[in-house]
């Protein structure tokens, strides 16, 4: 086989295994939301379907494509089946820039366990976020309802808010390390020198950002269910809905692992060089440390859910603009006087 | 390089096609949608170029912010579908000379220019170069955006509260 | 040899394959039995009343205008933030300046509350008589 047959086959390849591996953690964190819930208020949750209730997200899988599509008679057809496309295609793209492993040997080629080493991985991290307010604004415009309209509107003006402190803390990490790859940054994270230990403000300020883009709770104005209905996907149904629903909890697990590349890590396991352990099992516990840190992270986007009550839009609005942009700023020009002071 | 060449006239055709809807669609809100996909075909083609930082910046600033900016203005207007936007005045001959004249010129500079044709490059980091030129040779006009962006903070700032 | 985005090209194109064909079989195995009234806009069971387009509140296109000011400037600081480290005390005051600048318009837009998004102050609406009296 010719060379770059074989390479373009390795990547179809991982390609292929990311998506199938994101596709079902996230309608098992759909699971684990329901469950995690039902917890926190003492109930028992899904556990009838398969052995504690671990086939429940195939069959919402299946219960959802056997639904009817309704589109109302005023919606802009066209847009409105575009919109949830958009929205989980946003989602999805993100990983393909997240390194979850170091290279690995496999039969005498060496393989990165990354998609693609984009030299401005954080810029498109960053630009992809942008994206994400038109799946809302689409469907909310082409619902015509007010609710959608309502919602997608909100939406929109939240997740641009939020955008400017995400892209202010960001900032701090790039000084830090000086360059935009993701792959480099979790490399320097070497050790105990994770980022969330350097960068413990602009940390806080990525993760509330994290929060408002995602549209959860706290920050989930735009489908607040007492005042508008589902917000901007009130009109959707069967698998359209669906996929905002997978958005929704893509968009989760996306910004758990960008959490974990940035600040956390990333695959990173502490001294596990140190040990004098053959490659391909530090290879493979990187993997794992990885998946674990993210599955991490998803919980504690879970626990918040269920734990504190929904902000009103002026607090939200408020909060990203008179709070969080002055603390991102002052991270940024405190990390510059830092690293200026002590470099020599 | 057959795909990239492929690539490229994708992104073309498809920001030529997507621009031409803005101008003739009647909904205005169609217009503004349909410059997402020419802005987004833009912003392909500078990958292409391997002007990465340019196309996010594309994707950044205008998709992401210019873009919102003018869906937003759209729906704070009251009247959105069906609006005639032809001007009742129509200057058809001097229109069709004027613009005949540019596209003329246009095909003239297209053909006779010699255009500097670099082979393909490697893609490399483009960012830091960018960062290194900011901060020496062109220091002046970095200082002078910024100063640019507080008149027009202060301005739209100002501008916001009288409509109020 | 694919180059990286063209990589993130595949990764999109595959996607969007998953996505098209999760539409397609909930086209082809999902019911189509539409009527009037579940094509209908939904408003609580009752017919909408009034266009869709109502007036929003000017904050909304006010945020976005400074927004895009603001992003410009995120966008200004990242070839600076990639190459501060080599640079040293140049960048430093180079940025501060610039930086300097910008806060100002920062502190301009606060003080004169252009950030600011107000409370909502709900209009409860009153009645002229009690509907349910008490007996006594």
């Amino acid at each position: 086989m010719p060379e770059w047959l074989i390479d373009i086959l390795i990547t179809l390849t991982k390609i292929v295994i990311v998506e199938g591996v994101i596709l079902t953690a996230v309608a098992y964190s759909v699971y684990a939301e329901r469950r995690v819930s039902a917890f926190t208020q003492n109930r028992i949750g899904p556990n009838r379907v398969g052995p504690a209730g671990l086939l429940q997200p195939l069959v919402d899988v299946v219960k959802l494509l056997m639904k009817e599509d309704i589109v109302p008679a005023k919606a802009n057809r066209l847009v409105h089946a575009l919109a949830p496309g958009i929205s989980i295609l946003v989602a999805l793209s993100t990983f393909a820039v997240i390194p979850f492993g170091d290279k690995i040997l496999l039969a005498g080629r060496e393989i990165k366990l990354q998609i693609a080493d984009v030299n401005i991985g954080i810029l498109y991290i960053l630009a992809l976020v942008s994206l994400g307010v038109y799946g809302v604004t689409l469907s909310g415009w082409s619902s015509n309802s007010k609710y959608s309209l309502l919602g997608g509107l909100r939406s929109s003006a939240q997740m641009i808010s939020y955008e400017l402190s995400m892209g202010l803390a960001v900032l701090g990490v790039i000084l830090i390390n000086g360059s935009f790859e993701l792959d480099t940054i979790v490399q320097n994270q070497f050790g105990w020198k994770w980022n969330i230990i350097l960068q413990p403000i602009g940390f806080l300020t990525f993760l509330v950002s994290a929060f408002a883009e995602t549209n959860r709770t706290p920050f989930d104005l735009p489908e607040a269910e007492q005042e508008l209905v589902g917000g901007y996907h009130t009109e959707y149904s069967s698998m359209k809905f669906a996929m905002f629903f997978l958005a929704e909890y893509a968009n989760v697990i996306v910004a758990s692992s960008v959490i974990t590349t940035l600040y956390l890590g990333g695959w990173q396991f502490p001294y596990l060089q140190t040990f004098g352990l053959p490659d391909m099992l530090v290879s493979i516990l990187q993997v794992l440390a990885f998946c674990g840190k993210v599955f991490l992270m998803v919980l504690f986007f879970i626990w918040v859910r269920w734990t504190i009550p929904r902000f009103r839009y002026d607090q939200l609005m408020n909060l990203g603009w008179k709070a969080m942009l002055p603390l991102a700023l002052a991270n940024l020009v405190l990390t510059a006087i830092i690293l200026t002071l002590f470099k020599t | 390089m057959i795909y990239y060449t492929i690539l490229f006239y994708v992104f073309a055709v498809l920001a030529v096609a997507t621009a031409f809807y803005v101008v003739f669609a009647k909904n205005v809100i169609h217009s503004a949608f349909a410059l997402f996909g020419t802005l987004f075909a833009v912003a392909g083609l500078f990958v292409l170029l391997n002007a990465d930082f340019i196309a996010i910046t594309q994707i950044m600033v205008y998709v992401g912010g210019i873009l919102v900016l003018m869906i937003f203005g759209v729906m704070l207007t009251t009247k959105i579908a069906d609006i005639d936007i032809h001007t009742k005045n129509l200057n058809r001959i001097p229109a069709i000379l004027f613009s005949t004249g540019i596209t003329v010129i246009l095909i003239f500079i297209l053909f006779t220019t010699k255009w500097n044709i670099k082979p393909q490059v490697q893609n490399q980091e483009t960012v830091s170069q960018i960062g290194k030129l900011m901060l020496t040779t062109y220091l002046l006009p970095f200082e002078i955006a910024s100063i640019v962006l507080l008149v027009a903070l202060v301005g739209s700032a100002m501008y916001a509260r009288k409509t109020k | 040899m694919l180059t990286q985005f063209g990589q993130v090209l595949i990764f999109m194109i595959i996607a969007a394959g998953f996505v098209a064909v999760a539409f397609i079989a909930a086209r082809l195995i999902g019911p189509k039995l539409p009527s009037k009234g579940k094509n209908s806009t939904y408003e609580c069971g009752e017919d909408t009343e009034g266009d869709t387009w109502l007036k929003f509140n000017v904050r909304y296109y006010v945020i976005a205008l400074i927004f895009i000011i603001f992003d410009v400037e995120i966008v200004f600081l990242f070839p600076w933030a990639v190459v501060f480290k080599e640079m040293g005390l140049i960048a430093f005051i180079e940025m501060a300046i610039f930086l300097i600048i910008l806060i100002l318009g920062f502190v301009y837009a606060y003080a004169k509350g252009d950030l600011h998004w107000d409370k909502p102050r709900p209009v409860i609406p009153a009645l002229d008589r009690q509907i349910f009296k008490s007996e006594i």
